[in-house]
């Protein structure tokens, strides 16, 4: 929401393939091609002790990341405590931890903001 | 010696004709067109192994040359009748009259016609295709704009025309889900480096190796699988299209342009099997397929004792599941005719 004399302007809630950032999903799919395969369950979620505590909800993030949206990830990711559990359960065998690992190396060193 | 006469020289037809002749089964098949294979004809190379479409409708059409086959091209039934001896009168085209102890319905599908799905723009937007002229591109080894450009943004949508109140089809034409995994897989070989969407509801992976498909479709061939359904597509200047949809993974809309769309048609019962069930008083499905008289036991019974369905005449159903139908439908036949 952006303020200025008393009235404000919703940010655009959808999501504009073409013009969004791609650099990272593409990054994340060369060095964790096990990525590709999600299927969208939510299996990792269900089970994810940081997203039972907080709204974190780690297969929104790596698929809102996958278009482009690189916002969420940025804000959320930190609060993964990395212990792997999501990929115990993944059905598609993703590796979601060096997946997450991988986002936050990119977001620390290539993410322009 | 017993006859049976089969309408539509389709996949199922064909195979039911040979199965029956090598009974010593006298068989009489019509076909409208001027050949047989039905929607065969349309593909190129067929889901799930890639074999090529051509070299099935080879072996079909040779088992056809058989001493106890009258093929009938190009010929139609006109009104149906049975007699009072139970027998099938079928008056053809040419004016000549069939006559057998027993009838099978072949008479497949039809393809749902895109243009009643207006929003989409089949028909209006020359980058809009339907995954039938695909095949035919395919065909040719070209994959191109009407503009000669290689598209480098492809979207195919799933259930175009099925699952939709909106055009009166609530079925699942149960094949489009894995026809577009296997033509977005071909497109990728052609193509290596255009980005490649499926825009899904529901991925339907019901057959032997179609999940395997799918994985490999993400995995290998980096095929992108967006789960929410199209609502509108618009052209812009460079004849592009702009697509809206709902990425309900995320629970955000979703823009993106495309070069070019492709539509999964799906299938509708087609002319021939609705004037069947008219001449012969066979019930329809809600779908408007011929139905059965049970799903599970009699599924190649109608209503109308002496009268046999298979293949797509009475709902969507790969090859596979077509001539194994048609079997089963020869096999019904047999036990028939022994008890009359
Ligand atoms: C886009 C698409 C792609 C597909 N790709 C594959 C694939 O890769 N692999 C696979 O396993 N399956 C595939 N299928 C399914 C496959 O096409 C069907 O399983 C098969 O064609 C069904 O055969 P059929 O004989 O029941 O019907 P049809 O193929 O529809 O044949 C019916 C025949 O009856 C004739 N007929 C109709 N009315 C009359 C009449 N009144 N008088 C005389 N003759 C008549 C027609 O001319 C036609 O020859 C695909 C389907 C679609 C829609
Ligand atoms: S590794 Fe992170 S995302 Fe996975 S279960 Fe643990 S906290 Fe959740
Ligand atoms: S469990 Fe695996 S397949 Fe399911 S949403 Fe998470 S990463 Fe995707
Ligand atoms: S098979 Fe897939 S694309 Fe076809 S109607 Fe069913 S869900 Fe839709």
């Amino acid at each position: 929401m952006i303020n200025f004399w008393g009235y404000s302007i919703s940010e655009t809630r959808s999501i504009n393939y073409d013009t969004n950032d791609k650099s990272m999903t593409e990054y994340i799919a060369r060095v964790v091609p096990s990525s590709k395969l999600c299927i969208g369950c939510g299996g990792c979620t269900a089970g994810c002790t940081a997203g039972n505590l907080t709204n974190f909800n780690i297969r929104k993030i790596q698929m809102l990341m996958k278009r482009g949206e690189n916002k969420e990830a940025k804000e959320q990711l930190q609060k993964c405590m990395l212990c792997g559990k999501c990929m115990l359960v993944c059905p598609r065998g993703v590796e979601t931890r060096k997946m997450i690992l991988e986002m936050l190396n990119y977001i620390k060193t290539k993410l322009k903001s | 010696m017993a006859k049976v006469i089969i309408i539509g020289g389709g996949p199922a037809g064909c195979e039911a004709a040979h199965q029956l002749a090598n009974q010593g089964i006298d068989v009489e098949l019509v076909e409208k067109n001027n050949e047989t294979g039905g929607n065969l004809n349309n593909w190129y190379q067929l889901f799930p192994d890639r074999k090529s479409a051509k070299d099935l409708n080879d072996i079909l059409k040779q088992n056809l040359n058989h001493p106890k086959i009258q093929l009938h091209l190009g010929m139609e039934p006109r009104k149906i009748e049975k007699n009072k001896e139970g027998k099938f009168l079928v008056p053809l085209s040419d004016g000549s009259l069939l006559e057998g102890d027993s009838l099978l319905i072949s008479t497949g599908f039809k393809i749902f016609d895109a243009r009643r799905k207006e929003e989409y723009g089949y028909g209006i937007y020359e980058n809009v295709i339907t995954s039938v002229e695909l095949e035919n591109m395919f065909y040719n080894h070209s994959i191109q704009m009407v503009n000669g450009n290689t598209p480098k943004r492809i979207g195919i949508i799933h259930c175009v025309g099925s699952r939709d109140e909106k055009v009166c089809n609530y079925h699942c034409s149960k094949l489009c889900c894995i026809t577009g995994v296997k033509q977005a897989i071909e497109l990728r070989e052609l193509l290596p480096d255009t980005e490649i969407f499926c825009f899904y509801m529901d991925m339907r992976m019901f057959g032997p190796g179609y999940e395997e498909m799918y994985r490999e479709a993400q995995e290998k061939y980096n095929i992108k699988f967006v789960r929410g359904r199209l609502s509108e597509a618009a052209e812009n200047l460079n004849k592009q299209l702009q697509i809206k949809v709902e990425d309900t993974l995320v629970g955000k809309p979703l823009r993106m342009t495309l070069d070019m769309m492709i539509l999964l048609v799906g299938m509708e019962s087609s002319e021939g099997s609705r004037q069947m069930a008219d001449t012969l008083g066979l019930n329809l499905a809600p779908n408007g397929f011929i139905k059965s008289q049970d799903p599970h036991y009699r599924n190649n019974n109608t209503n109308v004792e002496g009268v046999f369905v298979a293949g797509c005449g009475s709902a969507p159903m790969n090859l596979t599941d077509t001539l194994a139908d048609a079997r089963s439908a020869a096999m019904s036949i047999m036990e028939y005719i022994k008890r009359i």
